[in-house]
């Protein structure tokens, strides 16, 4: 076994493992966490590919950004996570075995001869001095220019619904302005109320006896 | 390549709404509640702006850009007039309901006219990747048009429902593209066509990854077995969303289809011919079967779509231009169709009443018997009762199956068919002969545009020659030299 297939197998069992673990983990931060080494291996892929850019990319935006956000909502919604998983187990077993037969049927099918995968062969070796940004930038803003430009309108539905769906207009925020803190008065906050005194009222002897008339 | 040999002129009407979109979305800061009918009108100046660009950049032959991952041919053309009119018609509808029920805001016109640039994308698209882009973009669209009603929970239960599966079905598609890629080494469609034809790609993969596109395309369609979100959807949505979603999509969805097994893996026809044959079977009879017992409307019709994208499966899977042709015109006759029966809900509903059960539309000949008669007009034209443009429809895409020999699949079609007429009857029947109930119909104002929908069913239904005609002038025209 070569050194690269040693790291490409060390990291594939980590990539499996966690993938499995984002999904069984009870505690949804450790389930974030997991997604985040599932990434971080899956880049570890792009390496050995030989796309350098790729895998920086990847750590960049899903793990330093993406998934720190994320993070940052598991952290503050208040979601009772116990109730969402009600029924995992019990649809466990049907689940479990359709996804094992599937897996059984796609492994049957990628590696038989038919399908003669090993016709392919490793990829070239790329030269030291082969610039991978250059490369990708180049194919992006010519021949994938009109991909490209969906990909920003994408976004844009994006920013665009998120917004309808969470902003509410009538709903009084809870922002403060200064102008006002300063400009307050005693008036405003303090009300002082005229009352005519009550006779003191007697509470009986024992203090179990509240609900008998006080005397 | 500079920027000298990139010709914008075939995707100009894409272009234009997307300028008009952004503008809008601006523009619509700046206005107060009471003047957003100006938003209103600007959307539908645009899908006015957009038609006469497409029909001025029409051209009788496929025309490929952006190197050669958009193609504006007579089928894309076709199919994109027909879906600025169920926009538009859709938009027209919905602003009563949407004003009473507080969703007649910008994000609303802007989402809608996103979700007809991603249709307009996956129309346009000669390129697994701009297919799937236009998917996603149409998608991400509509799943916020369905949680629009933010304290709706049924709204967004739907919305939720929809989304998870949407993304399955993402995902299921791109794996089944990644294996098409590995097996033809591209994801241009005539690459991809060259190679599978030509024996140069691996043909096994390429089967596997054609399953996985198969189920994804029946997700997006809504055939049995991938059409479990359908009737939660069509229900759980505003009913004007609803109008949207039964509409143009359904267009889109039939050229996306046509695009990727037709003129992508035509190589493949024996493989998915079969495929296509169980989804339609299926989708026919769960469909009809599973509707007779809904009394509400709008599931009704969602199981009355699943089993009209069994019809029109048929007309895809016989491979031929008569076929391709009948499904074309089933297509946009469908749509047709379904804008009536929604437009007719939506009529009826008003502000904090919802029509959209049986018992809704009891003894509404008494209260209005022109309302009456159009759902009557769309009724008819479901079940596919002459002379209404639904028969037609159904005949064209039943004689293309017998033509090639599959008489059988035919039979099954018709005896469907027949059971399906049950449940669009019973409606008739509801509607005409019942008592109201508590809460009489009630519907106030006139209808224009539903009316003109609903006489063109009957219209379309007489003299089909003229739309049939283009239709298959538009396939003959898209296929000659692909």
């Amino acid at each position: 076994m070569s050194f690269q297939a040693f790291v490409f197998y060390a990291l594939s069992v980590i990539l499996l493992f966690s993938g499995v673990r984002v999904i069984t983990a009870k505690n949804p931060v450790h389930a974030a966490l997991f997604l985040v080494l599932a990434f971080f291996t899956a880049s570890g892929h792009w390496l050995l590919l030989q796309s350098e850019f790729l895998a920086i990319a990847l750590v960049l935006v899903y793990v330093g950004a993406v998934m720190v956000l994320f993070l940052f909502v598991v952290m503050m919604i208040d979601i009772d996570f116990d109730k969402l998983r009600e029924g995992f187990w019990k649809h466990l077993p049907v689940a479990g075995t359709v996804a094992v037969i599937m897996m059984a049927e796609m492994a049957l099918i990628l590696t038989s001869p038919e399908v003669n995968l090993s016709q392919y062969g490793a990829g070239a070796d790329v030269a030291a001095d082969y610039s991978n940004v250059k490369d990708l930038g180049r194919q992006i803003y010519t021949v994938y220019l009109y991909p490209f430009e969906l990909a920003a309108v994408l976004l844009l539905v994006a920013i665009v619904a998120a917004i309808a769906l969470t902003m509410r207009k009538n709903k009084p925020t809870k922002w403060v302005d200064p102008a006002e803190q300063v400009k307050v008065r005693r008036d405003d906050r303090l009300r002082v109320l005229k009352m005519a005194a009550e006779p003191r009222v007697e509470v009986g002897v024992s203090s179990s006896a509240d609900d008998k008339p006080a005397v | 390549m500079s920027w000298a040999d990139l010709n914008l002129m075939p995707a100009m009407p894409e272009i234009a709404l997307l300028c008009a979109v952004s503008v809008i979305l601006v523009l619509d800061l700046f206005l107060d509640d009471a003047k957003r009918s100006i938003t209103y009108g600007l959307s539908l100046l645009t899908l006015a702006g957009c038609a006469a660009l497409t029909l001025s950049t029409l051209n009788p032959y496929p025309e490929l850009t952006f190197s050669g991952m958009f193609i504006a041919d007579p089928m894309a053309g076709v199919i994109k007039l027909a879906m600025y009119a169920a926009v538009a018609v859709t938009l027209i509808y919905s602003r009563q309901y949407a004003l009473d029920r507080g969703f007649f805001r910008g994000e609303f016109f802007t989402l809608t006219l996103f979700s007809l640039l991603g249709m307009m994308v996956m129309v346009s698209a000669h390129h697994l990747l701009t297919l799937y882009m236009g998917l996603e973009l149409l998608s991400l669209a509509l799943y916020a048009l369905v949680a629009l009603q933010r304290d709706s929970a049924r709204g967004t239960e739907a919305a939720m429902k929809y989304f998870v599966l949407g993304a399955l079905a993402s995902g299921m598609l791109l794996y089944g593209m990644s294996m098409l890629y590995g097996a033809t080494g591209s994801l241009d469609i005539a690459v991809i066509a060259k190679a599978l034809a030509g024996g140069t790609a691996n043909q096994t993969l390429a089967l596997f990854g054609l399953v996985f596109i198969v189920a994804g395309l029946a997700f997006k369609l809504g055939a049995v077995p991938f059409h479990m979100w359908v009737p939660d959807v069509y229900h759980g949505a505003p009913t004007a969303i609803t109008l949207l979603i039964g509409g143009a999509p359904k267009l889109a969805a039939f050229v996306f289809v046509v695009r990727i097994l037709m003129q992508g893996l035509e190589p493949l026809m024996m493989h998915w011919q079969g495929m296509l044959v169980i989804l339609a079977v299926l989708s026919m009879a769960l469909g009809n079967l599973t509707a007779i017992a809904q009394t509400n409307l709008k599931r009704m019709f969602a199981y009355s779509t699943i089993s009209h994208m069994g019809f029109l499966l048929l007309g895809i899977l016989v491979g031929t231009p008569e076929g391709l042709s009948a499904a074309m015109f089933y297509a946009i006759i469908y749509v047709l169709m379904s804008l009536v029966g929604f437009g007719i809900l939506v009529a009826l509903s008003r502000a904090g009443y919802e029509c959209e059960t049986l018992d809704d539309i009891k003894g509404l000949n008494k209260h209005n018997s022109w309302l009456a008669f159009m759902m009557l007009l769309a009724m008819f034209s479901m079940a596919g009762i002459p002379p209404l443009a639904g028969f037609y429809a159904k005949f064209a895409i039943l004689k293309a199956v017998v033509d090639v020999g599959l008489v059988w699949l035919a039979i099954i079609a018709v005896v469907f068919s027949l059971i399906g007429a049950f449940y669009y009857l019973r409606v008739v029947k509801t509607m005409y002969f019942d008592d109201a109930g508590e809460v009489p119909p009630q519907a106030n104002g006139t209808y224009w545009v539903l009316s003109a929908n609903a006489l063109a069913l009957l219209a379309l239904g007489v003299f089909p020659d003229k739309l049939l005609a283009i239709c298959i002038e538009a396939m003959k025209q898209s296929f000659q030299t692909l």
